[in-house]
């Protein structure tokens, strides 16, 4: 298994984010973690990143335990951050360096590679993501679609294993949205697994092949996406879609739950 | 309609906090395009500025003399011209602040130290005395000596190079950090008011009176604050997931040319001789 999350609960103060919460992500897996605001996602994202750690139950990556007595040591900890990176749902919070090279090349250099190999890797990783002409420029006075694109290239730079990503397309144009899962749909696949928070269901055929849908810190249910998507009341109890009047083409009138495509 | 309301008040206290604010961002950038500028002291090695202006910190603090302070000053200007520093820049964004800072502490000294009477103040009677007055100076000019040699030395050296040649001085790794993400809290405080005033001033609909102005900034402090301390715990926690442990990593290699070794005999020769001389 790649991660298994066992009987887990986290709070902040007293406040359960994630409460009780067992499931397991296989490995080379695409993942959609399923739920309205506050219903556990990113905590969990956090948890499988270690950067918290719960007050009870455990986590583990391929069978070996995200505890901070781990991360306590470097060579884990290093080994660990090279096969698992994680995009913040903020950019702004990810993005930190004075140019948008610098930052694409901060984890290679906590990962001490040698200078030669971190250039060209930052290149090569800033030419796929089509934001080489971006290289100098300071990442806080970018787009938001170019601050993601960013954010991801800082993570994708290193090829980790697995990718989890807190809602990648909040916040961006249809267009800069079509674009970005377009290219993790290229990055994915294969040995490679993504595991990403959202509560947007329009894309989620594409980007996952298993979801798991939280609702207040719980697991509410796991399935392909046609059969989280056929389940019309799972999906109005954990506030995924919500009903309101609208009027269709034939004129008439009524309010049922539905999404926009 | 508006009768009741101060005329000159219309807009003007939120549209002035963003001025001030994309000034102070403004500010922020200005210090590393000046660092990667064509100036003398920038293509010195940061290692040799680091120690170098930090020996003439301590030099002109331990010095007795007032005259020497003052020529520390003065190397202090003149290594700002030849890094293409302008003094109105100095002026502006250090000697004023400073002037104010200090100012609180030396002017109850000028009346407060015991010593030769100078001058008395007609009707209230405070005596101005010898003693007084070279301590105020003292502390004004020392003040204005070390920020002046600071402000060259973030002006003229990339932010994450100074960090890197304190680590290798072996400042502790935790100091490095705190300093490291001071700066990052500082930016993003500037970023967040930015915004939040923008947003204040797209709902704001007519003139504000100065009550209404203070429940502003008042309610605008307490969130602000919070947001940035929320915001900044998450740029450490995305530092952390991307393998940082507080160790500062660069690209550029520090290596000293033979410029480099002159400019530390010159800082070397110009501290011992502050120091000598201030005795």
């Amino acid at each position: 298994m790649l991660f298994e999350i066992d009987n887990l609960t986290y709070r902040y103060e007293n406040n359960a984010a994630l409460n009780d919460l067992t499931l397991s992500i296989p490995e080379a897996s695409r993942v959609a973690l399923l739920g309205a605001n506050g219903s556990g996602k990113s905590t969990l994202l956090r948890i499988l990143d270690g950067l918290h750690f719960g007050v009870s139950g455990g986590a583990k990556f391929r069978g070996e335990d995200l505890s901070e007595e781990h991360f306590g040591d470097d060579q884990w900890a290093f080994a660990f951050r090279r096969q698992v990176g994680l995009v913040f749902q903020n950019p702004d919070a990810q993005l930190f360096n004075p140019t948008v090279f610098d930052e694409v090349a901060f984890s290679p250099l906590q990962m001490r590679w040698s200078k030669a190999d971190i250039k060209d890797r930052v290149m090569e990783t800033l030419e796929w993501l089509q934001i080489a002409h971006l290289k100098d420029r300071p990442p806080h006075r970018l787009s938001g679609g170019e601050k993601k694109r960013v954010a991801l290239a800082s993570v994708l730079v290193l090829d980790p294993a697995v990718l989890l990503l807190d809602e990648p397309t909040a916040g961006l144009d249809p267009r800069s949205q079509s674009q970005l899962i377009d290219l993790l749909v290229e990055w994915g696949g294969g040995p490679k697994s993504v595991i990403i928070a959202t509560h947007d269901l329009d894309d989620l055929a594409d980007i996952a092949d298993r979801c798991y849908v939280l609702d207040a810190g719980r697991l509410a249910a796991e399935g392909s996406p046609d059969e989280i998507l056929g389940d019309r009341d799972l999906l109005q109890r954990t506030n995924l879609v919500h009903a309101h009047r609208h009027r269709h083409s034939s004129g008439e009138m009524h309010s049922h739950p539905h999404r926009h495509e | 309609m508006t009768g009741h309301h101060h005329p000159r008040s219309r807009g003007g206290f939120i549209e002035h906090t963003i001025a001030g604010l994309h000034f102070a961002m403004e500010r922020a950038l200005y210090a590393d395009r000046s660092a990667s500028g064509r100036g003398a002291l920038q293509q010195l090695d940061p290692r040799v500025k680091v120690a170098g202006l930090g020996a003439l910190i301590l030099a002109s603090a331990m010095a007795a003399k007032l005259w020497v302070v003052a020529a520390a000053l003065l190397a202090a200007i003149i290594l700002a011209s030849v890094s293409f520093i302008s003094i109105w820049t100095i002026a502006t964004r250090v000697w004023f602040a400073t002037l104010t800072f200090s100012a609180a502490f030396a002017v109850p000294a000028l009346f407060l130290t015991p010593g030769t009477a100078l001058y008395t103040i007609p009707g209230v009677l405070w005596t101005i005395t010898r003693q007084g007055l070279t301590t105020a100076g003292f502390l004004v000019l020392r003040s204005e000596t070390a920020a002046t040699l600071a402000l060259v030395l973030v002006f003229t050296t990339p932010w994450m190079h100074i960090l890197k040649a304190l680590r290798l001085f072996r400042v502790p790794v935790v100091f490095v950090v705190i300093l490291g993400m001071t700066c990052r809290y500082i930016l993003l405080l500037l970023e967040n008011a930015h915004e939040m005033f923008e947003s204040r001033k797209s709902r704001t609909v007519g003139p504000t009176t100065r009550g209404q102005q203070r429940r502003i900034a008042i309610a605008s402090t307490g969130a602000l604050l919070s947001r940035t301390f929320q915001l900044s715990g998450e740029v450490y926690l995305a530092m952390q997931a991307r393998g940082f442990r507080g160790e500062v990593y660069i690209l550029d290699d520090f290596q000293m040319q033979t410029l480099d070794w002159l400019a530390a005999a010159g800082f070397t020769g110009l501290t011992a001789g502050l120091v000598w001389v201030g005795r």
